[in-house]
């Protein structure tokens, strides 16, 4: 035991953490060792977030002990453990969009010239410098922070990081925005950080990445710790019934779903529609009871087209038409009351209305439809809330707790609600499941396609992830550069066929 | 004790203990504080009377605030359009000694509710339409609404002698409340309505939170900001015509003075954030109600007028400290630990 502590960076022992009437870690154990990346794993709710600020001092823990470097500490403020050398980066990047990039990574400790005056040629060659040597990247550390992509915003995040001496970097879903490409480089950023003796903790729901890039996993789970395993010895669909606490088989999640078989009657059509820079000359149609993908890289016009769709952005030329008739569209309620609805992908910010209870978020979009003046009585609502809370499984304490305060997934769950209330024709889902656990994923996956074979709804579902289109969709339309390039039908879509189809190399008999 | 405990966690428990603590205050150092008596015309009289009458036009210009403020905007304004407001009316009734108006009593009072409306309707230009920060847009009308004022009245006082108009901001005769106390319940009645029975407040508190996802669940979330904007500013005409009733006057320079201070006071005092989201109406009133409580209790214990707006300011800084959510987290905490150190207590002795 004693022997082999000088492995180990950080020892967290028995962690209790409460929240008022809630117990969100009870025993929680951690042990990390120096120059290993470790995942840490459970369902959205399962106390991973918890545990991470707990060790940053953004919480402080009820019992236990953390042993760092060799000594008992207790952090009480995030300062205080960066100090220690306790690095995070966010998914939400947590820097100063309007700093440049070399203010970002030197504020605080910005170079001194003789006068105590800020050094600025210094700081920006040393910006520079530090960009190039680790992480290779090169870029003009004059520009403000938000001229860059999140992926580069993230870099310079674990520079600055690095840059502090951390030893041990948090990174906390890194990846969900992240191109495959970027997170490749990424990667390679972890490995040589790694190789440096920098632990890594690193929380991701791409199982895949997990086997890619991380040593050991400890699993959480309602709070409690599971246990702690080295990956390779430790098989996926195991890793998977251990975060559920069931046991799955593999087959189970590959092909849960029975797949739609769209019909004749057509719902929405698009002919040559264009918005200028986010739509193309776009032709598509979409049948009753399908279920429809829109497959393509991040940033390949996805959104923009489930957003003309949605009324958000209005076209400059070309016809839509919803059930066989044109009209005007203006906003998003015009395509509401002719039965669309749409799950936007950034849950946070166009998504959920945080500080309102559960119910007032499901029955909002209704309310919305009917008007300021049909206001709902209350046990019409509460009767519409818990049949959702109920048909989607959302776990909630009762209707009225704020959806704020929900997981990703339950989040997700009730936003989904919130559209099925107004009962849509056609429900436009995009990245429905990002940042949700693998759990709530299959069942969102499940509900669009028995959504589309049940009431004959159509659903459009956009993706990042392959295998959940191949998994859902009866068609798939390839997106790329805002144009559509070709559409993947019935036993044409794999994950290869759609790989070969973005880059070009597979055009389906469409 | 069930309710008991279910009341200290409502949201109103903190401004009513606020508001009993200031009467405890009173009923203990000011002698009679809570006697009501029936005066020789027929109309009550007493200090808690008193209070509630001279609540009432800050009553009415609180909840127009309190929904503005729950969208994440704020109406600076409603202290310069309730002189606009009195301007108006005075102008239209006129100055003659002779008591006889010039314009018929029920013109003036719609063209005062108008001129209301029409200040919110610009505003709510501003904010909604050009998206202008609501500080910044509102500032507008308050800097050149006692300007707009002067105009009205052509930089006089007007006195007006027509005796009817007296009758809102005092007793309408054999009616034994104030007017203004009956005007101030009758829009507290309005606003319960509009609470309850449409459903602005969810599409209030929900533009307030979160804008952006409101517009893509179909919320209409430019009028909402109108809608917010122009019934502020219908609160501020019928503040006006309270305001301006009391005095008999148009007084363009202090009409209405520092009111949209007092309203956003008061709001923030019953609970509602400057941040936007949840509000709350009765918070709203009871913190108006507290606020003309402290005046009220500072001139019966004898502060002069000039010191009375120091020590209403620590009053009320006190109360915000123990509103906040910091100070409610400490004592929790505290609470906490003096329960575990009871129970460590009794551990050993056990």
């Amino acid at each position: 035991m004693q022997e082999s502590n000088d492995d180990y960076i950080l020892h967290m022992k028995n962690i209790d953490m409460f929240f008022p009437g809630v117990k969100a870690l009870k025993d929680v154990t951690f042990n990390l060792k120096k120059g290993e990346i470790h995942s840490l794993m459970g369902e959205n709710g399962a106390g991973k977030s918890t545990l991470v600020k707990v060790l940053t001092g953004v919480y402080l823990k009820t019992n236990g002990t953390i042993e760092y470097d060799g000594k008992i500490i207790e952090p009480k403020t995030p300062l205080e453990s960066q100090l220690m050398g306790i690095s995070t980066v966010y998914q939400e990047v947590n820097l100063c969009a309007n700093l440049t990039v070399a203010e970002n990574i030197y504020i605080g400790r910005e170079p001194r010239g003789k006068f105590g005056q800020i050094d600025w040629m210094t700081m920006n060659r040393k910006a520079k410098e530090l960009l190039h040597n680790e992480m290779g990247i090169d870029i003009d550390v004059t520009k403000v922070l938000s001229f860059y992509p999140v992926a580069l915003q993230q870099m310079i995040a674990i520079a600055r990081a690095v840059d502090t001496q951390c030893k041990i970097l948090i990174l906390d879903e890194p990846t969900s925005s992240l191109s495959e490409k970027e997170t490749e480089h990424l990667f390679s950023i972890m490995r040589k950080l790694k190789n440096q003796g920098i632990s890594i903790i690193f929380i991701s729901h791409f199982l895949e990445q997990i086997y890619t890039i991380c040593d050991r996993i400890t699993i959480l789970r309602d709070g409690e710790y599971v246990g702690e395993y080295v990956v390779k010895d430790l098989p996926r669909i195991q890793l998977i019934s251990k975060m559920m606490g069931k046991e799955i088989k593999e087959d189970e999640i590959e092909a849960n779903v029975d797949k739609s078989v769209p019909e004749q009657e057509t719902i929405m059509e698009f002919d040559n529609v264009t918005v200028p820079g986010k739509v193309k000359d776009m032709t598509f149609n979409i049948k009753k009871g399908e279920v429809i993908g829109l497959g393509g890289l991040l940033g390949s016009g996805r959104t923009e087209i489930a957003e003309t769709m949605f009324g958000i952005l209005l076209r400059t030329n070309g016809t839509i038409k919803v059930d066989g008739t044109e009209f005007s569209i203006k906003g998003p309620m015009d395509m509401m009351m002719h039965r669309v609805a749409f799950c936007t992908e950034d849950r946070k910010a166009q998504g959920i209305i945080g500080d309102l209870s559960v119910r007032e978020n499901i029955i909002l979009a209704l309310q919305a439809k009917a008007g300021m003046f049909k206001h709902m009585p209350r046990s019409k609502q509460n009767e519409l809330a818990d049949h959702y809370i109920d048909l989607l499984r959302i776990k909630v304490s009762d209707r009225e707790q704020l959806i704020r305060n929900l997981s990703g997934g339950n989040q997700q769950k009730v936003i989904i609600g919130r559209w099925l209330a107004t009962e849509p024709n056609l429900l436009i889902l995009d990245e429905p499941t990002r940042g949700i656990d693998v759990g709530t994923k299959s069942e969102i996956e499940a509900l669009a396609v028995r959504l589309a074979k049940e009431k004959r709804m159509s659903v459009v579902f956009i993706s990042g992830e392959m295998g959940e289109m191949v998994r859902t969709c009866s068609r798939v339309l390839i997106i790329r550069d805002h144009e559509k390039l070709t559409e993947l039908n019935g036993d044409e879509i794999s994950t290869a066929h759609i790989m070969q189809a973005i880059a070009g190399d597979y055009h389906g008999h469409a | 004790m069930d309710m008991l405990k279910k009341f200290s966690h409502s949201s109103l428990a903190l401004p009513l203990a606020a508001l009993a603590l200031l009467l405890l205050f009173n009923a203990i150092f000011v002698e009679d504080f809570f006697v009501i008596q029936v005066m020789d015309n027929g109309n009550l009289y007493g200090r808690p009377i008193d209070i509630l009458y001279r609540a009432s036009s800050l009553i009415i210009l609180a909840l127009g605030m309190t929904f503005v403020l729950a969208t994440g905007g704020v109406d600076i304004s409603v202290g310069a359009v309730v002189a606009i407001s009195a301007a108006t009316c005075c102008v239209l009734l006129g100055g003659d000694v002779s008591g006889i108006p010039e314009h018929p009593f029920f013109v003036a009072i719609i063209a005062a509710l108008l001129v209301g409306v029409i200040a919110g309707i610009w505003n709510g230009t501003l904010v909604a339409k050009f998206k202008i920060q609501a500080m910044v847009a509102t500032l507008i009308l308050m800097t050149a609404g006692r300007g707009i004022a002067q105009l009205m009245t052509d930089g006089q006082i007007i006195t007006v002698y027509y005796r009817p108009f007296s009758y809102i901001g005092g007793n309408i005769p054999g009616v034994m409340l104030p007017t203004a106390m009956i005007i101030a319940f009758l829009m507290v009645c309005l606003v319960i309505f509009l609470d309850r029975k449409t459903s602005l407040g969810l599409m209030i508190q929900s533009v307030g939170i979160n804008p952006t996802a409101s517009r893509y669940a179909g919320v209409k979330v430019t009028a909402v900001l109108f809608a917010v904007y122009i019934f502020s500013g219908f609160c501020a005409g019928t503040a006006g015509l309270i305001e301006g009733s009391l005095i008999r006057a148009a007084d363009a320079n202090n009409a209405g003075l520092n009111m949209e201070m007092d309203a956003i006071l008061s709001a923030t005092l019953g609970g509602t954030l400057m941040v936007g989201g949840r509000y709350y109406i009765g918070g709203t009133i009871i913190g108006a109600i507290t606020i003309q409580t402290l005046t009220t209790t500072m001139y019966a214990i004898g502060v002069s007028a000039d010191a009375l707006p120091a020590v209403k300011a620590i009053v009320i800084l006190l109360i915000i400290i123990i509103q906040s959510e910091r100070f409610k987290t400490m004592f929790r905490e505290w609470r906490l630990k003096s329960a575990g150190n009871k129970a460590a207590k009794e551990a050993s002795n056990g």
